[in-house]
């Protein structure tokens, strides 16, 4: 018996000699227990050397193999071929993002964004380190703990309508975050972070289709921290409003 | 050629990488780091550690403790001055941790919680779930942002450090967007670029960790300390080499044969409790474990898997809520990659390569005999791990030499010497260049990556693996070296500019050989048996001839020249290793 074999077409474009990106179709191996990075890894090995993609640890938690797979984003290191097969798989880079090379997207404005958020603790007064850590009990930790859990792999981004239509839309990833430090009792800077996450580009262009959290491959539930900031703002806004010289 | 000025480069952005850059912003802030990485920082191999960090914090527990759980994890070959810094350091960089954000897992109270993990006397693992590592990266990664004065410069690929006059000045990088080439000058370099697991066929490390970093700087001529040394963690799966942290077995998790037997008991690490008892059994330590992995299977007593033999790792009797609350990567990693839940069934695991303790040599100020260049992380070797790195702490590692890394190229910086030779940076970055442009331009070589990759994992694995001896080595020497001279016949298929991997791929390809020549030739040479180096030929150690460390210096196209290094006793003389009933 010949060995089972699948067929991936996978959307190529090289900006040095390719007008347009196009998909080409390779032959691979199935086997059950692989993966979609293991068939790329399978067509760069054996079959084109020219193939570019982004990969690391092949356990999903650095976030550097995100994909269109079959029109959905997906770790490529956590996407089985026994999901697909026998039927073809059409692997094409991030929604959303310019094609730097083959599957491989530009991603400098997420990291701008990342970075607009603040996404540190911002302390109400330095702690010196001979205070030793803070007490943090693990119901405080809870509140914020599943927004902690993001890889930054941009499914949320390449699923997000808005981000697509829109831009300069924040975005999931990085609201969630801001949302993280804002939630975190360590943390003083939530202040701050509102010029962002309360703009018009942050929280209020989100027009809550939840995809991002659909995708999500860690749980973390961006969609969540976009509602739940858009409620803290808005009593923030309450609360200016009736108390206009008061402190918020 | 566009050269980039700035006052410290820093090589590799991962956890030793980014604490060392915030290391120089916090303490100079006029100074400009540039902070260069083949990959986006948060993809960094720090981030695949699971089970934590050690630091004396508790109250039952003592710096003098995990002093001697360090050095005679190491088998003595640990310097101790380095290991009495160490010690005495991390709890700070833990707590500074703690106020930047990371996300500790903690006691009812509120205090930051803590986990026995293999080889300790008492538990003092900090951990993050099982995704210590995730966080702490990703902790480190974002307060980074903090600091105007670190400027990224992401997917950018080193080449070469830029020498001139005995100092270090500088480094050239393939900015792989473009495929420029691009030099950075500056009067410290800091290197910390992770491990080298790769030249292994299964390995607990991503496909980044091709030892880049530590080649660029043993070409330089700064020598590779204990390179033979090589830690295979314990519970891998098999096949992917996915880790199963150490932290599911200082939780109770149990090892057992196809008999179902704790086999580890009849290995010098019993008794067999049926709680996890400090330094014994499961919670022996890395080296010992892997070596009784070795004999089970020889004595036919492992299972058959797919992808070959393995043992079972057992946590069924934690049960659910214990294995969500502490331990949910593992049972989605097992379920994910083997298909196996682990709250129902035990999940098949191996021995795989997981931690070169070997690497730059530095001091204890992170500093290399080259003036101007630093390393910390897996990438550099102070010893602090000797001849087997206790679990849990080369994330604490990374803390703390990553810091002194920075602060002592600040010092580097400011202590004035001579400015950078700028036409010497251009010139060297053009040679630099010139090595690329002509793997571009020679005819098509004979030689695969994929075919040279392949036929190296193999003799590393049969010949440099778990248990060694003269004749393996011996092969596995004139294998490495045949390979690198069939390495300069290797084909560049993809001859173009933008985000090229084949290119990549062959220039970690030529790191990798360059470490494993340096790993075959000084584990050849180390005619006795220590920590994770074991000699079936030379089953003892040799304290008399051995209790030094080894020097690899590069000699091109030649085998590297390899001389030795007293190891630094300052309080613990050698003794036995003792693990089991008899250490608790």
């Amino acid at each position: 018996m010949t060995e089972p074999t699948l067929q991936v077409e996978i959307l190529r474009y090289r900006p040095e000699t390719d007008q347009d990106p196009a998909f080409q179709t390779y032959t691979v191996p199935y086997r059950d227990d692989w993966v979609v990075l293991d068939a790329l890894n399978h067509i760069k090995d054996n079959i084109d050397r020219t193939l570019s993609y982004r990969w690391s640890c092949h356990m999903a938690v650095c976030g550097s193999c995100g994909m269109m797979i079959n029109g959905e984003p997906k770790l490529s290191c956590h996407a089985f071929l026994r999901d697909y097969y026998p039927n073809k798989i059409r692997v094409e880079p991030l929604n959303n993002f310019p094609i730097e090379r083959d599957l491989v997207t530009v991603t400098d404005d997420f990291m701008e964004k990342l970075e607009s958020v603040k996404p540190y603790v911002i302390p109400k007064q330095e702690r010196a380190v001979d205070e030793g850590p803070h007490l943090q009990t693990p119901a405080q930790l809870n509140t914020f703990k599943q927004y902690t859990m993001c890889i930054n792999c941009l499914l949320c981004y390449a699923a997000c309508p808005q981000y697509g239509l829109t831009p300069d839309f924040v975005g999931p990833a990085a609201l969630a975050l801001a949302h993280r430090y804002n939630l975190d009792t360590r943390d003083a800077g939530r202040e701050q972070r509102q010029e962002i996450a309360a703009s018009n580009e942050g929280v209020w262009d989100c027009t809550f289709v939840g995809e991002c959290s659909q995708v999500c491959p860690k749980s973390v539930d961006p969609a969540a921290a976009i509602q739940q900031t858009k409620i803290a703002s808005t009593i923030d806004w309450y609360k200016a409003l009736l108390n206009p010289w008061g402190k918020r | 050629m566009d050269v980039i000025e700035t006052d410290v480069v820093i090589v590799g952005a991962g956890g030793a990488g980014l604490r060392a850059a915030i290391a120089v912003a916090e303490t100079d802030p006029s100074l400009n780091v540039a902070l260069t990485s083949k990959v986006y920082p948060m993809r960094s191999h720090t981030v695949a550690a699971e089970g934590g960090a050690a630091a004396v914090i508790k109250d039952n527990d003592s710096l003098e403790n995990h002093f001697n759980d360090t050095v005679t994890g190491g088998d003595w070959l640990c310097d101790q001055d380095a290991v009495d810094l160490f010690i005495n350091e991390a709890p700070k960089e833990l707590t500074r941790m703690e106020h930047w954000g990371c996300p500790w897992s903690r006691e009812p109270g509120g205090h930051v919680a803590v986990r026995p993990f293999g080889g300790m006397k008492v538990e003092r693992t900090w951990y993050a779930a099982d995704k210590t590592g995730f966080h702490m990266l990703h902790t480190l990664f974002q307060t980074s942002l903090k600091y105007p004065s670190i400027k990224r410069f992401d997917e950018y690929y080193a080449t070469d450090l830029l020498v001139e006059d005995g100092r270090c000045q500088g480094i050239a990088a393939i900015e792989l967007r473009s495929g420029q080439m691009r030099a950075f000058a500056a009067k410290a370099v800091i290197i910390a670029t992770g491990g080298a697991g790769r030249i292994f066929p299964f390995t607990t490390n991503g496909g980044i960790n091709t030892g880049d970093g530590a080649v660029m700087a043993y070409r330089a001529g700064v020598p590779l300390k204990d390179m033979e040394f090589v830690q295979y963690h314990p519970t891998g799966l098999p096949g992917t080499g996915i880790l199963i942290t150490e932290g599911a077995r200082g939780e109770g998790g149990v090892l057992i044969n196809n008999e179902g037997y704790r086999y580890l008991q009849d290995y010098g690490l019993g008794p067999p409790d049926p709680w996890p008892r400090k330094k014994a059994m499961e919670l022996g330590p890395r080296d010992r474990l892997s070596q009784a992995f070795w004999h089970e299977e020889r004595a036919g007593k492992t299972v058959a898997t797919p992808h070959g033999q393995a043992v079972h790792l057992d946590l069924r009797h934690l049960g659910e809520k214990k294995i969500n609350e502490r331990l949910p990567m593992v049972r989605e990693l097992a379920h994910s990659y083997m298909g196996v839940d682990p709250v129902f069934e035990p999940i098949p695991v191996r021995p795989v390569v997981h931690y070169m303790m070997g690497g730059i040599h530095t001091d204890i100020d992170a500093a290399t005999p080259l003036a101007g260049l630093f390393a910390a992380g897996e990438c550099a070797c102070v010893s602090i791990n000797g001849a087997n790195r206790l679990g849990s702490n080369s994330l604490t590692e990374i803390l703390v030499f990553g810091g002194r890394a920075g602060r002592g190229a600040v010092e580097h910086v400011r202590s004035g010497g001579k400015d950078v030779d700028r036409s010497a940076v251009e010139v060297q970055a053009g040679e630099a260049q010139k090595r690329i442009t002509a793997l571009f331009q020679k005819p098509d070589g004979t030689e695969t990556v994929v075919g040279l990759r392949k036929e190296m994992n193999e003799i590393m694995e049969s010949g440099a693996g778990i248990y060694r001896s003269k004749e393996s080595l011996e092969e596995t020497c004139k294998t490495i070296g045949d390979l690198r001279r069939r390495y300069a016949d290797v084909r560049l298929e993809d001859k173009s500019n933008v985000f090229n991997t084949d290119l990549v791929q062959v220039l970690e390809l030529g790191s990798m050989l360059d470490a494993a020549h340096v790993l075959a030739h000084s584990a050849l040479n180390r005619e006795e048996s220590r920590g994770s180096h074991q000699r079936l030929d030379k089953t003892e150690r040799d304290d008399d001839s051995y209790l030094k460390h080894t020097l690899a210096h590069y000699a091109g196209e030649d085998d590297p020249r390899l001389e030795y290094l007293d190891v630094k006793i300052t309080k613990s003389p050698p003794g036995e290793r003792v693990y089991g009933g008899a250490a608790s």
